[in-house]
């Protein structure tokens, strides 16, 4: 009896959003009173920070600040649609919704600012501080602000855009199957080194090193959050939680926090995050989803480490000391 | 339910209330004095959520009868900023990117603050044991550890 040692490898091919009967996302975008952006959602912030990305967005296809955007996520009753945020889905479907519905209304307060100035509204271009001017000449300038006034108060006019985001439903070929069921994807890789325990099947991390391609990070800092959180929920999901250990039989099935294991920080293990950039071509200013795909690699590459510490091979999540002894007694008895 | 009067300090300010007997501090502090700092995870003790500090010491307000803290001095995360300036384990906690959706963030600042309180230096291994009681979904911990360990060492800064 041992402690052994082994190590694992797996990558994956991730579809960024899903597509049952279509994938839309909507987006409103209208300029306020006080020259600021507002942009309408009926999607949720759970936390991965799709409204800072969302402003981000926003403000870089207006031309203003991010500070200069509100991001209204309040009701999915009264929202434009969204099919919501899951499937590594918000910041791609989202954001090119936002871009189309920025794209209108900016070109509405390019219009307005025009009047003001009296020249070509193709003549003009923002400065991200807030200003519209003639291109090479700064000094024939408006405000962005002043340009809402005008358009409030004097044109009669709705600084606003609509943008719509739809990857189509994809139908399968009658004859091979084969179907589009996503326009991008991410990518990830995961070497993962375990130590397992052959007598009590005890599985300790000892390091888990992932690599993840999601096209352009549009938000460094957050991307990073996403990927260590996701890298850990990976591990968890391979080793440690579900809600039924027994499954399909009900038998032992976690009922409440006491009962349903989830770790703690004690539990975690050496984590090492790259990031690579390869921008998609439709994505939002080239962005993938990172969301969900971050979390999977770990799983496949743990099993394989499992495999290469003790040779046994679990099909089973999570992996459990009680699954480890008895793929363990399994092949010890055929090996007689 | 027979009411029962519950006077302490919440956040050095004198609060006093009728309470139906029974009810847990949680409630009390959310739907009676409006603190909503504390959040309630599990309701039974094992996911540090709603943790507070009552005369220095972490307590689960889901577990703590209010009753049993008449004349108490019960800090929250709520009363951590003065003056419009963050305390150092919040700002540890921004700089960090240590909340994503931020559930979890009230009792983990508690149980850091209570941590830090004690032992103004502590090692990595400290840090975990201290947050130990506390689950977090999103952050994947390490976020966390960093963030406690930062603010440890900006309070030694600002000390010397
Ligand atoms: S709500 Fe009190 S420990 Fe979970
Ligand atoms: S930040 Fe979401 S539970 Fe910790």
């Amino acid at each position: 009896m041992a402690i052994r040692r082994g190590r694992g490898v797996a990558a994956v091919n991730y579809p960024t959003g899903m597509n049952l009967g279509g994938d839309p996302s909507q987006a409103l975008v209208h300029s306020t009173p006080t020259g600021n952006f507002m942009v309408t959602l009926s999607s949720v912030d759970l936390g991965q920070g799709l409204k800072q990305v969302m402003a981000q967005i926003c403000a870089e296809t207006i031309g203003v600040k991010t500070e200069q955007v509100i991001i209204d996520t309040a009701d999915t009753d009264t929202g434009p649609h969204c099919m919501g945020t899951f499937a590594s889905r918000g910041t791609h479907r989202i954001g090119n919704a936002v871009i189309q519905a920025a794209k209108e209304a900016r070109q509405v307060m390019l219009e307005v600012a025009a009047e003001a100035l009296e020249v070509d509204a193709g003549d003009l271009e923002t400065d991200g501080e807030g200003n519209i001017h003639v291109k090479g000449a700064p000094q024939k300038s408006i405000s962005i602000f002043d340009t809402a006034l005008m358009a409030h108060f004097k044109l009669g006019r709705s600084i606003s855009g609509r943008g719509m985001f739809l990857v189509p439903r994809s139908y399968p070929e009658v004859e091979t199957g084969a179907m589009k069921p996503s326009t991008c994807y991410a990518h990830a890789c995961t070497v993962a080194e375990v130590d397992v325990d052959d007598e009590t099947g005890e599985v300790t991390v000892v390091s888990i090193k992932n690599v993840f391609e999601i096209g352009r990070a549009l938000n460094p800092k957050m991307v990073e959050q996403q990927l260590v959180g996701g890298s850990w929920m990976g591990i968890s999901h391979a080793l440690y939680e579900t809600t039924e250990p027994y499954y399909p039989a009900r038998d032992h099935a976690g009922t409440d926090f006491n009962e349903y294991l989830m770790p703690g920080p004690g539990d975690i293990a050496p984590t090492e995050i790259v990031v690579l950039e390869r921008p998609a071509e439709d994505g939002p200013y080239g962005a993938k989803g990172p969301g969900e795909m971050c979390a999977n690699p770990q799983i496949p590459a743990l099993a394989n480490a499992i495999f290469d510490a003790v040779g046994v091979r679990i099909d089973m999540m999570p992996i459990t000391p009680e699954r480890i002894l008895r793929a363990l007694k399994e092949q010890r008895a055929t090996a007689h | 339910m027979a009411k029962v009067p519950v006077q302490f300090s919440l956040n050095g300010e004198e609060k006093a209330e009728f309470v139906d007997s029974g009810s847990t501090l949680l409630k009390v502090l959310r739907d009676k004095m409006g603190d909503t700092s504390p959040k309630g995870g599990c309701l039974q003790g094992t996911c540090g959520s709603c943790s507070v500090v009552v005369d220095g010491e972490l307590r689960l307000s889901c577990l703590t009868l209010a009753e049993t803290c008449d004349g108490a001095d019960i800090q929250t995360t709520a009363g951590l900023a003065s003056d419009g300036v963050l305390h150092p384990l919040q700002r540890a906690f921004m700089d960090e990117f240590a909340a994503q959706c931020g559930f979890c963030t009230p009792g983990m600042i508690m149980a850091a603050k209570v941590l830090l309180d004690a032992n103004p230096d502590p090692t990595r291994e400290d840090v975990i044991e201290a947050l130990s009681g506390n689950v977090c979904r999103c952050t994947g911990y390490e976020p966390i550890i960093r963030a406690v360990l930062t603010a440890a060492r900006s309070n030694s800064q600002n000390a010397a």
